[in-house]
């Protein structure tokens, strides 16, 4: 049943076939039979039926709400009210908000029925989903392997069956990433057009809001949902949302793809472009025009965001001081010992690692040689996509460079965990709207397309993901049970 | 860039984290490691290139300056390690 998306499920809630309690109670089976992925991080079985009995009088109420009765879950960094919210750190291991994220507000209001909240990369610092205080995710499709991060457990969640969509956040591909590696759909919006409020910082001005999901589709359904102003993220944009259903039907007679050669630089698997290659020319045969392009700053994507998001980190975890919220060491000598201890107990080494580089790049002689030309970097990666756009309508490209590695395979090495990022941190620097797809398979696991289009045009991404999910059967595999 | 232990000593006390004795060669070398690959935007040519601190060129929202949240004190300090009173509590600062 939750193999279907949220548009059958709607139409079979809406027949009377099922109803939300069921549909969240098959959830609750299903993430317990699941439990060896270590997807979540809490299951909130009682909150998840009251909120579907909400939903059922809704729908007997004849709702017309798209998500009404939708089983979902939450990443764990949006603040639930009443519900621990951990970052999968140690440092937020027994927060409970006394409030809920924007996001969490309007699935609420759309009667959508959260099951739970799922594991991460801690402070959602990662692309393996290993640097988790509650341990790793591991890849539905094979377990050996990680799931990408940092939103590996919405990931693994959607991609076994546990639920048909999930929350995410993206600050360097942390939703892409994972869904190119669980053969998924996710979608990162423009920076700003998902309100940003009650979910825990990383780097502020690459944080994004998003969804994971089985389709394009369900993906616009979401979409609708989540996005638009609030004033209380002073970097939410005021600017009315799109009809992002009705685009979906748009043909793709003659729109222009850019296929930029340095997506396809090395590093880039030969499975992983030929089933990239593959997925385009389905698009061709839709009435794409394929263009070959170039992103001559590419190269300089990844040492940019490895000063910039460090840099924005340090800053943003200074927070966490032990006084406040959080962590508190024992017994503290003094104050300084209390933020020191406090801090070094409940932040895992990556995290320490992002926050002494940034301390270093923004820290007096560094800053000019290190966050301020990162900062120019930013700008001419920017640059490059608008001069792209110029001619382009999107710009295509594997979503990582690898299908999904090992667990462990990495982890030791943060400069190879680093490069899994090549293809997405640039995006997330110039602030645009980016979607993976699946794509077909190499060495039987899951490859992502990623698509890229200029500032507020998600329902661009979103149209070309449906025709492609029209035409291709993708999408629709699933993992062996 | 050449990291050495007092850089690293220096770094960890502005961010507040303690990092061991015996830790200090490890982390430096990881720290170097990190910066080698910033080093790698030294080179691209940047002159002229204004800083991009943010996607948007969007200008500060202005809000009404009156009230807009209920006062909840109470939930927010129910959070604190320790507090009391109205206050969060800390080790002492002044002898």
């Amino acid at each position: 049943m939750h193999d279907s998306g949220i548009a059958q499920l709607a139409r079979a809630l809406r027949a009377r076939e099922t109803s939300a309690t069921e549909l969240a109670q098959r959830s609750l089976s299903a993430a317990q039979a699941q439990a060896g992925l270590n997807a979540f991080i809490s299951v909130c079985a009682e909150q998840a039926l009251d909120a579907a009995r909400h939903a059922d009088a809704a729908l007997a109420a004849g709702s017309v709400k798209a998500l009404v009765g939708i089983p979902f879950v939450h990443k764990d960094i949006f603040c639930t009210s009443g519900i621990r919210t951990t970052c999968a750190s140690r440092m937020l291991e027994n927060f409970v908000p006394p409030y809920d994220a924007a996001v969490v507000e309007k699935l609420a209001a759309a009667n959508a029925v959260s099951i739970g909240k799922t594991n991460m990369d801690e402070f959602a610092m990662g692309s393996s989903n290993e640097n988790s205080c509650f341990g790793p995710v591991r890849n539905p499709w094979d377990t050996t392997r990680v799931p990408g991060g940092s939103s590996g457990g919405s990931a693994a969640a959607v991609a076994a069956g546990i639920v048909p969509f999930a929350t995410g956040t993206d600050t360097g591909g942390s939703i892409r990433q994972p869904a190119a590696f669980c053969g998924i759909t996710g979608l990162k919006p423009t920076y700003g057009r998902v309100s940003r409020w009650g979910m825990i910082a990383f780097a502020s001005s690459l944080d994004c809001g998003g969804m994971l999901a089985r389709s394009a589709e369900d993906c616009a359904l979401v979409l609708t949902a989540i996005a638009g102003h609030d004033a209380r993220d002073a970097t939410s944009v005021d600017r009315p949302a799109d009809d992002y259903i009705a685009a979906l039907s748009t043909s793709l007679k003659g729109i222009k793809i850019g296929i930029a050669h340095e997506y396809f630089g090395a590093g880039v698997e030969e499975g992983v472009a030929a089933a990239t290659q593959a997925a385009l020319r389905e698009l061709e045969k839709l009435g794409a025009v394929l263009v070959d392009i170039s992103l001559p700053n590419a190269p300089i994507a990844i040492p940019a965001y490895y000063v910039i998001a460090p840099a924005e980190a340090s800053s943003n975890l200074a927070r966490y001081d032990g006084v406040r919220y959080g962590h508190r060491c024992a017994d503290p000598a003094s104050l300084e010992d209390l933020y020191t201890r406090s801090r070094s107990e409940g932040f895992g080494a990556e995290v320490q690692r992002r926050i002494l580089v940034g301390t270093y790049a923004l820290s007096a002689g560094y800053y000019d040689a290190y966050y301020l030309r990162a900062q120019r970097a930013r700008r001419l990666i920017a640059n490059d996509f608008a001069a792209a756009f110029a001619s382009v309508d999107l710009i295509a490209g594997p979503t990582a460079p690898t299908v999904a590695f090992k667990l462990g395979e990495k982890f030791a090495d943060p400069l190879a965990m680093y490069a899994a990022d090549v293809n997405t941190v640039a995006v997330n620097l110039a602030g645009l709207p980016a979607i993976s797809l699946p794509a077909g398979f190499s060495a039987g696991l899951p490859v992502g397309l990623q698509l890229i289009a200029p500032a507020f045009a998600e329902a661009r991404l979103l149209n070309a993901g449906h025709q492609l999910q029209q035409h291709t059967d993708w999408h629709t595999r699933e993992p062996a049970p | 860039m050449s990291i050495d232990q007092a850089t690293v000593r220096r770094i960890a006390r502005l961010a507040r984290l303690s990092i061991g004795e015996g830790d200090l060669s490890r982390v430096a070398g990881e720290l170097k490691r990190v910066l080698d690959l910033a080093d790698q935007l030294a080179g691209t040519d940047m002159v002229g290139i204004e800083p991009m601190a943010h996607p948007h060129a969007q200008t500060l929202a202005w809000r009404q300056d009156k009230v807009c949240e209920p006062d909840r004190a109470d939930a927010f300090l129910a959070l604190a390690p320790e507090a009391r009173g109205g206050l969060y509590l800390v080790p002492k600062v002044i002898e």
